[in-house]
């Protein structure tokens, strides 16, 4: 037998890679990027466990493996289903897939307070996005919404359980970047709510990440809330020395001011290095940084539709470099 | 007459005393199979008996016993489901109350089979009358040697624990089970890994439903292919059926699968019939979750053929005309019962149960409940009944846990069978709210329909 690691190869609406064995199916579609991905809002790589629960990320395999080549009964979530060798999988393609896409959406949005004009996250929002590129314009629920009482979460962090979306990220990120287990969920169904123990004050070091895994603007930062709308600042890259992390931050700039800082968020809106407390609430000081630049936001979104540091279309030819 | 497996004892007085227990037959089994036979061995009989789950999804017992990984040095459990809160349904509590040595018994066999030393029953916490049941059962059975170190001598040990729920219908799902066994909170997990590779702790466990451990008794005590000689083709065996709603004689039945779903209704020997001289309106034959059938369906499958209390004629005819045997949670309405408001009844029940986990379920059961609850009180829309028949659609399968399934089998069968009842609501508001609709339409002689 060689040496090498077998790899699988999968094709998702027609396009193939080559995987390592244990890939799941999204992250097969990342790797060959641009339409074939599925949406994810409660999947993020750096958080163990994550994933499954909100269904946005469901695909139609058509092809089980070379081995075994049924189809699959039923969707699968993309985001926790591995690879099989020789797998075939719909996304776009698939009008069962679009179908109960749009079911999921609608689902995720009928307890949702849709004032986006007022929520500090209109911008940034991974909920907004998904809607306007999945769902359907009209929502068909006539009933009440649900709704909380804001809460702190100790001194820098505000809980708005109205918008949350239920994708257990910040759990997990409480979990898993911090010591203590003091930050979950009560009740279950509809009625289920994020909280910290006994309304204990979050105070762990870590514990900000929770606003940046947040998909939605159910967790938000206290010293920026309400500041500026997320695409009049500025995000620039840059780092200081900490020696709690890495340092390795976005700042975002008011003309000469640090309006918030967050982590480094990926095209899938993942942060790969977590930024520690310090780093986040109180280096509002441009002097405690080094400004490397400004930060390309991926992400199509209006944070760079109305920015100037836009990317440029693919099939545009810069005739300056030619 | 029919042969009693389970129940055969449950008359005699003190049957839930150890003594009684044991003096009428009772831990041959265990004697049996500890001292005659191999753990192989009892997995084979069970095998050759054919016996199913009798939790509510009827997979193979056998299969899933074969199916439990084995590695080297990791310990391996059995948990018995007795969570049992699917509407409808209350055998196992039957079961426990009235002769718990059959279930320790039961475990023991199994635990034997399976080589897991350390056994729990996941009782459901309602239940806490039959926990301290059970609980004395158990303490007489370690008192007896039939619990603990090397029992009869033959170097094997079980230790058996028993653990109450807090109230969730979810920790019923054998993965959610697990995850509150764990001592966490009771959300389904992803599967796979499955229990039987990766279960309590990471380790490899089987899950089994109540009655499903109590059967391995006679199947060790006369052969796995003496019990399945009861029964007719793959529905092997007795089961133990719930019965309620308006019959003469409602109660728990353990009857051979294969009898006619008509004798069971109407004969003396089981329910006895309607009560009141009503007509029967519908029947759910396999508990809350499973499809309802309208009163044509019931005892006659859409062919014309006897319907037989059995896993393949219950569900002859798939979802169209058909419905399962699920748990046997069998609950009879006559004429007077409405269907929208006992839809609406069911999808309450599946809103306040559901984890939360993943959207459709989350959101979409309350939101059936909500449009449910305006179609029976006379203030829905024609529009409303196409509206609960796509959230139920965008529901199933597209969940984690069949819960999502769950709740929307329910209301895809009503208004199935039971538009034109739905319409009615709609179309005469004041008088849905005075009287019944009564019987549907006979539909049995129409081609196709929805
Ligand atoms: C929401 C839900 C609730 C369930 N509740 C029960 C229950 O109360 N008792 C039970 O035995 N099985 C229940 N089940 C089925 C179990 O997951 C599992 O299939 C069963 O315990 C396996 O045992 P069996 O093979 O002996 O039937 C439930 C399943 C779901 C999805
Ligand atoms: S608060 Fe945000 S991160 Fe936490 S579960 Fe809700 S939506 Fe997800
Ligand atoms: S289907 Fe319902 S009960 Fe099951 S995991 Fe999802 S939310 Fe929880
Ligand atoms: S990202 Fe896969 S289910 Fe949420």
């Amino acid at each position: 037998m060689s040496e090498q690691i077998q790899k699988f190869t999968i094709t998702i609406d027609g396009k193939s890679i080559q995987v390592d064995p244990g890939t799941t199916i999204l992250n097969a579609a990342r790797m060959i990027g641009g339409e074939v991905v599925p949406p994810a809002m409660c999947y993020y790589s750096s958080l163990k466990g994550s994933g499954g629960k909100c269904r946005t990320c469901l695909v139609e395999v058509s092809k089980g493996s070379e081995k075994d080549p049924r189809p699959m009964p039923k969707l699968v979530a993309s985001c926790s289903t591995s690879v099989m060798d020789g797998m075939e999988v719909k996304n776009k393609s698939s009008e069962k897939v679009i179908d109960a896409r749009k079911g999921v959406v609608e689902f995720l949005l009928i307890n949702h307070p849709l004032d986006c004009p007022v929520c500090d996250q209109a911008g940034e929002c991974h909920l907004q996005d998904l809607a306007f590129e999945h769902g359907v314009g009209q929502s068909r629920y006539e009933f009440e919404r649900r709704t909380f009482d804001k809460v702190d979460l100790g001194e820098y962090i505000k809980l708005h359980m109205t918008r949350c979306i239920l994708c257990y990220r910040c759990v997990y990120t409480a979990n898993q970047l911090t010591d203590n287990r003091e930050h979950g969920i009560l009740k279950r169904g509809d009625a289920a709510e994020i909280s910290t123990f006994i309304e204990k004050n979050l105070s762990n070091d870590f514990i900000g990440n929770v606003i940046d895994v947040c998909p939605v603007g159910a967790l938000t930062d206290k010293t920026f809330r309400f500041r500026s709308r997320v695409w009049y600042t500025k995000p620039m890259d840059a780092s200081c020395s900490c020696d709690k992390c890495n340092g390795n931050a976005v700042l975002w700039m008011i003309g000469d001011e640090i309006a918030r800082v967050t982590a480094r968020k990926d095209q899938y809106g993942e942060v790969k290095e977590f930024i520690c407390n310090d780093c986040r609430f109180n280096k509002k000081e441009k002097s405690q940084w080094n400004i490397e630049g400004p930060r390309k936001i991926s992400r199509h979104s209006v944070i760079s539709a109305n920015h100037y540091e836009r990317e440029i279309p693919k099939h545009t030819v810069l005739l300056n470099k030619a | 007459m029919a042969r009693k497996l389970l129940l055969n004892n449950v008359h005699i007085e003190g049957i839930h005393n150890y003594d009684v227990y044991r003096k009428n037959g009772g831990y041959a089994a265990v004697e049996k199979a500890l001292k005659t036979m191999s753990p192989e061995d009892v997995v084979e009989e069970v095998k050759k008996s054919g016996l199913r789950g009798r939790g509510g999804a009827g997979f193979p017992t056998g299969m899933k016993w074969s199916f439990l990984a084995k590695p080297e040095g990791v310990p391996r459990h059995l948990l018995c489901n007795a969570d049992e809160s699917e509407p409808g349904t209350f055998k196992d509590r039957y079961l426990m109350e009235k002769i718990p040595h059959l279930l320790i018994e039961g475990m023991i066999l199994s635990s034997f089979a399976l080589g897991a030393n350390q056994s729990y029953i996941y009782i459901r916490g309602e239940y806490m009358f039959v926990l301290r049941i059970v609980e004395k059962a158990i303490a007489e059975a370690y008192a007896n040697g039939w619990l603990g170190k090397n029992i009869l001598g033959t170097g094997y040990d079980l230790d058996l624990s028993i653990m109450p729920g807090a109230g969730a219908y979810i920790c019923g799902e054998e993965t959610a089970l697990i995850e509150s066994l764990e001592g966490k909170r009771g959300n389904p997990r992803m599967k796979p890994p499955f229990p039987a590779i990766q279960g309590l702790w990471q380790r490899p466990t089987v899950v089994n439903n109540v009655e499903t451990i109590t059967a391995v008794v006679p199947i060790v005590n006369e052969g796995g292919d003496e019990y399945a000689k009861i029964g007719i083709g793959r529905s092997t065996g007795t089961k133990l059926i719930s019965a309620s709603g308006n019959v003469n004689k409602p109660g728990v039945y353990e009857i051979e699968l294969g009898l006619s779903v008509e004798e069971f209704i109407y004969s003396d020997q089981y329910l006895g019939g309607m009560k009141n001289g009503k007509r029967l309106k519908a029947c759910v034959p396999g508990g809350s979750s499973v499809p309802i059938l309208p009163h044509y369906l019931v005892c006659k499958t859409a062919n014309g053929e006897d319907r037989l209390m059995s896993y393949e004629s219950l569900a002859d005819g798939g979802f169209q005309t058909g419905s399962m045997l699920g748990s046997g949670g069998f609950i009879v309405f006559d004429e007077d019962q409405c269907i929208v408001r006992n839809t609406w009844n069911f999808a309450r029940f599946y809103h306040h149960e559901s984890c939360g986990q993943c959207s459709p379920c989350r959101e979409g059961t309350g939101w059936m409940e909500k449009v449910l609850h305006r179609l029976e009180e006379g203030h829905g829309t024609i529009a409303d009944i196409d509206l609960l028949w796509d959230i139920q659609r965008k529901i199933e399968g597209n969940t984690i846990c069949p819960l999502g399934d769950a709740a929307a089998w329910p209301v895809a069968a009503a208004i199935r069978h039971f538009r034109e009842e739905f319409e009615w609501h709609v179309n005469q508001p004041k008088e849905s709210q005075i009287r019944n609709y009564g019987l549907v339409a006979d539909k049995s002689f129409q081609t196709e329909n929805a």
